[in-house]
């Protein structure tokens, strides 16, 4: 499955789909240190999204998740790239700092995040028109287990 | 929808004001064109909620823009830091450990940022005027700039305000525009005395209440009493702003936005209306203290938001009064420059001996300065009630000034009269 989406910030990545039923806040929901989700409030607690293709519905909660969310990209216990159903300006702005101070890319792409399910290959890539592509490929049931 | 540029902004963009400045306007580009703004608009003042760290990333972030040659473009107010610049002795944290906290104070003023550190810049020289356009950060001073003043900033925060301050430029969005500021929630009072007394409790609680029932959407309140001062206000709105993402909030004959109903919802049917009952405020009061009156106290902590001259002399003359001499450390958050006015006017001589600590550059419940957190502390601050059970870990008992003073003569929660 090829989806079309939107890059708020630009980048490549490939990584395997870690999918959130809800938005997360990254201040006060994420261990900076482990990539590990702390926020007891939140139904994936305890998931890490170290490495990751993060897709979740959008964003959620404070302010300061810009620097945890920019913090977490620069010590590498943060996603790879993250998928949005709806555009969320304190991730754009995180993944805008963590590129210009330490060169590393998160990409945030906005799309149709349906049909992604949680163990899914994602490649993130840029399409001719300058938008972003985002390839799923779904890993078969028994290759889980 | 994709976001335009004026020449002047492109100017900034391609480096014509240096690369600092070209970072802070690209990152500001890529913040509108996420929340679906179409132009920017100029501000003429901003306040900068960068002084808290976080990480290194807030520390590379501010250096790096120094690198680049950036300063402010409006007149922009810090708030407060992780330490207390003023009295370093009272911190219990290594100089080690202090150091990138200090450095990230310390960069913020050499991008030009005046050196304030405090959470109510609207108790300075920099407060806004009505109609203003601002980048604000810091939630309680969101709102009251919105809603006491009218002046007009959205919910900025890490990173961004900065960037607004650097480019004197805000996505025109969200609450800087008129047709956004319109109230959609009605609260009326119900089932109070005709003539209802204007506590510090009662605002506190309402601020609880519509903070948790609104999310990010606009209330308005029909039936408060005038406030004593702008003080009752800014509880009012830091409490909305701890429970909830208020913003701006109304009250009908009290708020500038809102000389009546028809005018704070600008002639729109409120989308919900609820009723606050004293049940209501009782319960939300309640729900403040994690133990019961008559419980031993360890401290008391007042100031957040930063305490106000007017109640830095409500203060002292509970202090005078009262004369509590149990060494229960009463400490006051608040902003230097109100410090410096109280130690000038010689209103802190005879002090001595009452256990007032004075706090200023930060908040006693962001930072390590209380000795003794194995016990309950007493508060007049909904706010600092709300968050110090969950950063500090204590237990904590809300009350006026003067049931705060009292507790300290007393060495237990009590309330009522001196």
């Amino acid at each position: 499955m090829i989806k079309a989406g939107r890059f708020y910030a630009e980048g490549a990545a490939k990584g395997t789909a870690v999918v959130l039923s809800e938005p997360l806040s990254f201040y006060g929901g994420v261990d900076s240190e482990t990539g590990k989700i702390i926020d007891h409030a939140h139904p994936e607690l305890g998931r890490c999204i170290t490495g990751s293709v993060l897709v979740m519905p959008g964003g959620r909660g404070s302010s300061s998740s810009s620097s945890v969310l920019a913090e977490i990209i620069r010590k590498g216990t943060g996603p790879v790239a993250i998928v949005l159903g709806a555009p969320d300006p304190i991730m754009v702005v995180a993944s805008l700092v963590a590129e210009s101070l330490y060169g590393l890319r998160c990409p945030i792409v906005v799309c149709n995040i349906a049909g992604i399910s949680d163990g899914d290959e994602v490649d993130i890539d840029r399409a001719e028109d300058g938008g972003a592509e985002v390839h799923v490929q779904s890993v078969p049931a028994n290759a889980l287990s | 929808m994709t976001l335009k540029l004026n020449a002047e902004d492109k100017a900034l963009l391609s480096g014509d004001a240096g690369e600092g400045a070209a970072l802070a306007m690209r990152i500001l580009a890529a913040f509108s064109e996420a929340i679906g703004a179409e132009t920017l608009l100029p501000i003429s003042g901003a306040h900068i909620d960068g002084c808290l760290y976080h990480g290194a990333a807030n520390v590379d972030f501010v250096e790096r823009l120094l690198e680049g040659n950036a300063r402010v473009r409006v007149p922009t107010t810090l708030n407060v830091g992780s330490l207390d610049l003023i009295h370093p002795e009272i911190m219990r944290i290594s100089t080690e450990d202090a150091s990138p906290h200090k450095r990230l104070m310390v960069a913020h003023e050499a991008l030009g940022c005046l050196p304030s550190f405090t959470c109510a810049p609207y108790q300075t020289l920099f407060r806004p005027r009505f109609g203003d356009q601002v980048a604000w950060g810091e939630s309680n001073a969101i709102v009251f700039a919105n809603s006491v003043i009218g002046a007009r900033t959205n919910r900025y925060g890490d990173f961004i305000d900065l960037c607004c301050a650097i480019t004197g430029k805000a996505p025109a969005w969200g609450l800087h525009l008129d047709q956004n500021r319109r109230g959609q929630l009605l609260y009326t009072l119900k089932g109070f005395p005709t003539s209802i007394e204007p506590t510090d409790a009662l605002f506190t609680a309402v601020g609880l209440i519509i903070g948790k029932k609104s999310g990010e959407r606009i209330p308005v309140i029909d039936g408060l009493p005038a406030p004593r001062d702008e003080d009752q206000l800014k509880a009012l709105g830091a409490s909305a702003a701890a429970s909830g993402a208020v913003g701006l909030f109304h009250i009908v004959g009290v708020t500038p936005e809102a000389p009546s109903i028809e005018a704070a919802f600008q002639g729109l049917p409120p989308e919900e209306t609820f009723e606050i009952t004293p049940a209501d405020v009782e319960t939300a009061l309640r729900h403040l203290s994690t133990v019961a009156d008559g419980a031993p106290i360890v401290a008391v902590c007042l100031g957040t938001p930063h305490f106000s001259r007017p109640e830095w002399e409500r203060l002292l003359s509970c202090l005078s009064e009262v004369r509590p001499g149990r060494n229960i450390p009463i400490y006051v958050n608040t902003g230097r420059a109100t410090l410096e006015g109280l130690e000038k006017d010689g209103l802190l001589a005879g002090m001595d001996g009452f256990g007032l600590q004075p706090v200023a550059d930060t908040c006693t419940y962001v930072t390590s300065i209380l000795q003794d957190l194995k016990g309950v502390i007493m508060t007049n601050s909904g706010k600092w009630a709300y968050y110090a059970p969950g950063n500090l870990g204590c237990e904590v008992s809300f009350g006026t000034i003067a049931d705060c003073v009292q507790s300290a003569a007393l060495g237990r929660v009590a309330r009522g009269a001196i």
